[in-house]
């Protein structure tokens, strides 16, 4: 009987070890979409491609200006985000008075417009990035070796959501956000620039994104679809935990990562359907999401 | 505003369905010429085989018709082409749609063996030609085998054949399949393993993985670790083999003495991975670039754009063609239109000739054949010029590269 456990342990310890892995892009990712539902009420569907275009940010800076892994950890964000903010003010801004779908489909149409750009110019089978040397090798957890470039991911997603969640709930810019997005006529009147700070607010999004993109990059192809692939599984974490709910997106992210790492041997073809069973049960029995407020 | 919200949504799905129907030239097929051949490439445009097949695959054919020289005799030859986005409800519409109104009279390529499959059945249910060269499943030639069907450059048993054996032989005994969920993969998984058994090996386990949408295979790998199988088998293709093999890698599994086989690796997949992470690896193929002369001309002859080197699937396309238009030019083009499964007979009567494959032949099950070679992947040291990514360890005579007629459980020999 104990041993019977012990063996369950054994398999099961490493995939709940590689299900945070997953789980913290989920996090990064649906953190990002619940900063931008929960400030501008736009469900951002180009989210995906803006992660592929973080990993390829990395890429290209490495390929053409032979900036490494760490200057495009810090130098992608900023770009992609830049590009996120230009969008916003080009076209998403003048959105925000209608109905939630226009949104949704300006961001999803922008989704495709990337992505189709991105598969015409580098194809659709991917471009190779490396480990950087400094992350390279393995740590010995006794029950599995576990590259230190996965665990580097899980500190780092951490790290990212607790900040985010910290700038959010507990500084004045912080501060200043949630009021606008309860009254922005009134924080306008007292003269702070609302439609700027969605600006910004959208590129720290967008940038979240990237940022994810780049921690992607040397361990997923790096592919016009890999955001794609990723985006409709985090738009069901966002779901599951609430839309807008911040600290309720990064624990379902990570959550989530985990009962998908165990479907994953203990059912395996099922590993990409069980996140959406779970989705609608929440919904049937709590339609606001498990962190959300009705 | 004064756009309302359902005008809108209908613009969307209208924008949504233009793709599958684009590269249409025309609108009234009826009013054609009966002098025209129409030929179709139904691949994967915007997906993950995108690259080996997508539009490299329609320049191939558009080549091959230039080549044939068959409009200097008068023919009209119109090449389209469509995105069947791996679904093969999408494939069977757009094809439907192609014989029924547009009078299309030959399809090419299909990857993907869920699509290839329904549009094998709809051809022969309209009697037209579908030329096979993008699907892997071994089923075409076998239990699903037409007379209006001919799997032009690969399957599964070969795959199974080349790589499969090798590495049985070189002491590869034990396996761990890592399967793509649909019928590619669990027909390259069954033609493999039974490779395996046959020449005294053991499968320890297999996994089946989600597809699409598994992006991280790095769980699947260390259960096929924990199987302690000397080999983990690919049974996957484009996107998913390229996951898999990366995170192998940074597991650090071939360092430890397994060995990865990748039991379908097309070279834009090792162009992908890069040498350093894909070096050493075994695989098979029917046609590479660099292979020998002639391959070298055709490569240069297609010209992808990039510098990109055709796959074998693209290349199987421009012989498939080339092929077909021969048999057009040799029995008219009033009874290839006619008939597609006497313009399939006529293809089956005549030796293969081309650039791609050298000399073959089509046998009455419906299988071309012709040799295909064990490949491995340089290392990055052995590598000379860009693209230049394999040695060529065995070369398997056509004879031997394909399952024989009678093992395959198709009828069409024997009527």
């Amino acid at each position: 009987m104990i041993e019977e456990l012990l063996f369950q342990l054994e398999m099961g310890a490493p995939q709940i070890v590689l299900g945070l892995v997953n789980g913290a892009f989920y996090a990064l990712l649906s953190l990002g979409l619940a900063v931008i539902f929960g400030m501008l009420n736009v469900i951002n569907f180009s989210h995906g491609a803006q992660f592929m275009m973080g990993a390829f940010a990395a890429w290209m800076l490495l390929a053409w200006v032979g900036i490494g892994y760490w200057g495009a950890l810090i130098l992608a964000p900023l770009l992609v985000g830049a590009f996120g903010m230009l969008i916003e003010k080009a076209m998403i801004a003048r959105l925000y008075k209608l109905d939630h779908l226009y949104g949704l489909l300006l961001t999803f149409g922008c989704a495709l417009v990337i992505e189709g750009l991105f598969r015409n110019e580098f194809g659709s089978s991917g471009l190779p990035y490396r480990i950087p040397p400094e992350l390279l090798g393995a740590w010995d957890l006794g029950f599995m070796f576990l590259p230190i470039y996965r665990g580097w991911v899980v500190i780092v997603a951490v790290v990212m959501c607790l900040g985010t969640w910290l700038v959010i709930e507990k500084t004045k810019i912080g501060a200043y956000l949630r009021a606008a997005t309860e009254r922005p006529q009134l924080v306008q009147a007292f003269g702070i620039n609302v439609p700027r700070m969605m600006t910004l607010t959208y590129g720290a999004g967008v940038a979240l994104a990237a940022f994810a993109g780049v921690l992607a990059a040397p361990i997923y192809s790096v592919n016009p679809g890999m955001g794609a692939n990723f985006i409709i599984t985090v738009f069901a974490v966002v779901v599951i935990g609430g839309m807008g709910s911040i600290m309720g997106s990064v624990v379902t992210g990570f959550g989530l990562g985990i009962v998908e790492g165990i479907t994953r041997v203990a059912y395996p073809e099922a590993s990409a359907t069980v996140v959406f069973v779970i989705m609608a049960i929440v919904l049937l029995a709590r339609p606001a999401g498990l962190f959300g407020r009705a | 505003m004064s756009l309302d919200r359902r005008s809108l949504i209908k613009g969307a799905a209208g924008a949504a369905t233009l793709p599958a129907l684009g590269g249409l030239p025309w609108r009234s097929a009826k009013a054609q010429a009966a002098n025209t051949i129409r030929l179709a490439v139904l691949n994967d445009q915007s997906g993950l085989y995108r690259d080996i097949s997508g539009p490299g695959s329609t320049q191939a054919v558009r080549l091959a018709v230039q080549e044939s020289g068959i409009t200097q005799r008068g023919v009209n030859v119109e090449v389209v082409q469509a995105d069947h986005q791996n679904r093969p409800d999408v494939g069977s519409t757009v094809v439907r749609q192609w014989y029924d109104r547009d009078g299309v009279d030959v399809v090419f390529d299909v990857p993907t063996s869920s699509v290839a499959l329904a549009v094998n059945g709809l051809t022969r249910e309209k009697n037209k030609v579908f030329l096979n060269s993008g699907a892997a499943t071994s089923d075409l030639t076998g239990s699903a085998c037409t007379a209006n069907t001919i799997h032009w450059t690969y399957d599964t048993y070969m795959l199974a054949n080349g790589t499969g054996g090798a590495m049985v032989r070189a002491g590869g005994d034990t396996w761990f399949f890592i399967t793509a969920d649909y019928a590619f993969g669990h027909a390259l998984e069954r033609d493999t393993a039974a490779f395996v058994t046959r020449a005294g090996g053991r499968v320890l386990g297999q996994v089946r993985t989600p597809f699409p949408g598994t992006t991280d295979f790095s769980s699947f790998l260390l259960q096929a670790q924990q199987s302690r199988a000397k080999v983990i088998g690919l049974a996957n293709a484009g996107g998913d083999t390229i996951n898999c093999i990366k995170q192998a890698a940074e597991f650090g599994i071939t360092r430890r003495g397994v060995k990865l086989a990748g039991l379908l690796v097309f070279v834009t997949d090792v162009h992908s991975l890069s040498l350093q992470t894909a070096q050493g690896l075994v695989l098979t193929e029917t046609y590479y670039w660099d292979l020998n002369d002639k391959t070298r001309s055709l490569s240069s002859r297609i010209a992808l754009p990039g510098g990109q080197k055709p796959s074998m699937v693209q290349a199987g396309c421009y012989s498939a063609a080339l092929h077909y238009l021969k048999a057009v030019g040799d029995m008219g083009v009033a009874a290839a239109k006619a008939s597609g499964a006497d313009a399939v007979a006529r293809m089956k009567a005549m030796p293969t000739s081309d650039d791609a494959f050298g000399e073959g032949s089509i046998r009455p099950d419906g299988r071309k054949v012709h040799p295909s070679y064990l490949f491995e992947v340089k290392t990055p040291a052995e590598s000379r010029h860009p693209w230049d990514y394999y040695k060529l360890l065995a070369t398997i005579p056509a004879a031997e590269s394909f399952r024989p007629v009678a093992e395959g459980g198709c009828t069409l020999p024997r009527s």
